[in-house]
């Protein structure tokens, strides 16, 4: 026991990683799912009593040296409140979807091919939770490429049911290659300057550069600048932040439907989990927002974002487009928060990152269920559900709400925060554009609750029923819990203010 | 003046060059495989990139031997380590970009992009 308590850290990347081996080769039948139910399961436990760790009990940081070497010199996992929250975020996400995809699956992969996807799909998750506990640029480099692959294979395994899954594949293979290339030549401008990859190593060399730019003889500044301005647009692409979001509409639309809830709840969380590590405990604020003023064109992008991608989400006729590009608008709402600079926005990026991974993950699933039942997700698909599958239904709402920011639920908490922050910043502008995004996700939620509720059946519409109960249940948890943590902000507000104050360096 | 910046830089070059006529290729191909040619040319840019900084002026290989002088300079051997792994990445994104370009070929009939968007918008969403 005191072992496995040791080598936690390490068990979060290794598990899923030999389980993943194990499913390819011995996976047949329903044994990939029980596998991949089991691993998700252990590295949910895992990372939440990590979490309760650093937040709950302290110390605030736990460190794991790979193969005993010593930071820098060898590669360290460290987990600290920021990325054990990010990391128990993508555990429970992956856990509650695995159980979905069980059966959401069938119809969509050959039985032949299953263990296949269990097996990426657990690479996958190795990849994402890989970065965000590691404390090593250039094996964050490999662990998102890792991710990224799998995503893309994921993506791809659609094609059964629409063959533009497998364009919208290739768009993202193209695109988060550059991507993860332009984060790699930035961490190349990095090491020449420091000659470090560890991110707290290459933070107390930078300072000591930082301290040239005031005398006389300033070095390394452009190169310095390069390799940020690199960075940055590589983990953009990543989060699918506008304008860098192209990729991810059609990849959400035609990917299965439990590739889908689990890309919306965890890979671009992943992605604005790195730009805020990069931000704040690599670059420094002092550099990257006070003196190079990013801040103003990340919240520039960021305020566009919502405008443009709840714009889009309005016109879209297939729901899970719909979904797609309100996502890129929610994304606006993490990067708004991280612009901002200080404890309250950190905290909405934080709380906004578990909140809308639970609601978009829920709305996904009953989109998932609708289409297992219906065969599409189309709005006219939707029209009359409302009294087939009052369940699913119920989800989806809910989940709409949450995107809405309707008092009691999650999305509610996370906009208060960042209206706060921005209130705070004094940016009456980007304070406004919060609340216009949200009328805007009244409309597209509205659009689809309308087909719902007001709407009728089809005419000569096939009978449909309520969703499968091993479907059902892992929607209603998601929902019910983005209710939960509407209603008791509590944990949710601890654990983004030990994050934030820790990354700011607040007392907490 | 020129002439040295070319000269005493021409690594950087070298690697400037290829990445961007992969990235001019990655964009405006619309054959599928000849942009996952160039992308892989737009990576290996990256890894001469990373072997060029590696090199350290006077710098031996990095290896010791008996004998060496005790203020021999090597070479650093860390961003070869790097870029061993980075050409595994490149070769693995290079396979799945031909996996889906030939599940693109079954189901679509071609490999190109523009052809592929005018199929495409003819279908509903």
């Amino acid at each position: 026991m005191e072992l496995i308590q040791l080598h936690l850290p390490a068990l979060i990347v290794v598990l899923p990683l030999v389980t993943g081996l194990l499913t390819a080769l011995l996976g047949r039948g329903g044994r990939g799912w029980w596998i991949s139910l089991g691993a998700t399961g252990a590295v949910l436990a895992a990372t939440l009593q990590l979490l309760a760790q650093v937040v709950y009990q302290g110390p605030q940081t736990v460190t794991y040296l790979m193969g005993n070497w010593p930071m820098p010199y060898g590669i360290g996992y460290v987990v600290d409140p920021l990325n054990a929250a990010v990391m128990a975020t993508v555990a429970l996400i992956g856990f509650v979807v695995t159980l979905y995809a069980g059966r959401s699956m069938a119809p969509e992969i050959s039985p032949d091919r299953a263990r296949y996807f269990w097996a990426v799909w657990q690479f996958c998750l190795v990849g994402l939770l890989g970065i965000t506990i590691t404390g090593d640029a250039f094996n964050f480099y490999v662990l998102l490429e890792i991710s990224s692959l799998s995503t893309y294979t994921l993506i791809a395994m659609g094609h059964g049911r629409d063959r533009r899954a497998l364009t919208a594949a290739i768009h993202y293979l193209v695109l988060g290659t550059i991507g993860a290339c332009c984060y790699l030549v930035g961490i190349a401008y990095l090491y020449m300057v420091t000659g470090s990859l560890n991110f707290a190593d290459i933070h107390a060399r930078l300072a000591d550069i930082y301290a040239t730019w005031a005398t006389d003889a300033p070095v390394y500044k452009k190169t310095i600048i390069a390799g940020f301005a690199f960075i940055m647009v590589g983990l953009s692409l990543k989060l699918a932040l506008f304008p860098l979001h192209v990729w991810q509409p059609n990849a959400y639309t035609y990917a299965p439907a439990a590739v889908s809830a689990l890309l919306a709840g965890t890979a671009t969380k992943v992605g604005a989990y790195g730009m805020i590590r990069i931000v704040y405990s690599v670059m420094g604020t002092d550099f990257a927002f006070t003196f190079l003023r990013s801040d103003i064109l990340l919240a520039a992008c960021a305020l566009m974002a919502i405008l443009v991608g709840s714009l889009q989400a309005i016109k879209q006729t297939n729901a899970k487009k719909l979904l797609a590009y309100s996502s890129v608008g929610q994304i606006g709402y993490i990067a708004l928060g991280i612009a901002a600079n200080n404890v309250a926005g950190l905290q909405a990026a934080v709380i906004h990152i578990f909140n809308h991974a639970l609601t978009k993950g829920a709305m996904f699933m009953a989109l998932g269920c609708v289409l297992y039942r219906t065969g599409g997700v189309r709005l006219e698909h939707l029209r009359g559900l409302g009294r087939k599958m009052p369940l699913t239904c119920a989800a989806f709402l809910v989940g709409g709400m949450g995107l809405i920011g309707v008092p009691l639920t999650s999305g509610f908490v996370s906009k208060w925060y960042l209206v706060q922050s921005a209130l705070e910043r004094q940016w009456l502008a980007p304070a406004g554009v919060v609340l216009v995004g949200s009328i805007l996700a009244l409309v597209y939620v509205g659009r689809c609750a309308e087909a719902m509720y007001f709407g009728q059946r089809p005419e000569n519409s096939p009978e449909v029923r309520e969703a499968p109960l091993s479907m059902l249940v892992p929607t209603l948890l998601l929902a019910a819990a983005s209710l939960y943590f509407g209603i008791d902000s509590g944990t949710t507000s601890r654990v983004s203010e030990a994050a934030a104050k820790f990354l700011l360096g607040v007392a907490p | 003046m020129t002439m040295r910046l070319v000269l005493d830089y021409y690594n950087y070059w070298v690697c400037i060059i290829l990445m961007m006529v992969g990235f001019y290729g990655v964009m405006a191909k619309t054959n599928l495989v000849k942009k996952a040619i160039a992308l892989g040319l737009f990576q290996t840019g990256i890894l001469v990139f990373y072997i060029t900084i590696g090199k350290v002026e006077g710098g031996t290989g990095p290896v010791t031997i008996s004998g060496a002088p005790a203020d021999a300079v090597y070479s650093n051997p860390l961003p070869h380590a790097l870029m061993l792994t980075a050409i595994v990445v490149g070769v693995s994104t290079l396979a799945v970009a031909m996996a889906l370009a030939v599940k693109i070929r079954e189901k679509y009939g071609t490999i190109d992009d523009h052809d592929i968007h005018r199929l495409e918008h003819e279908m509903p969403d």
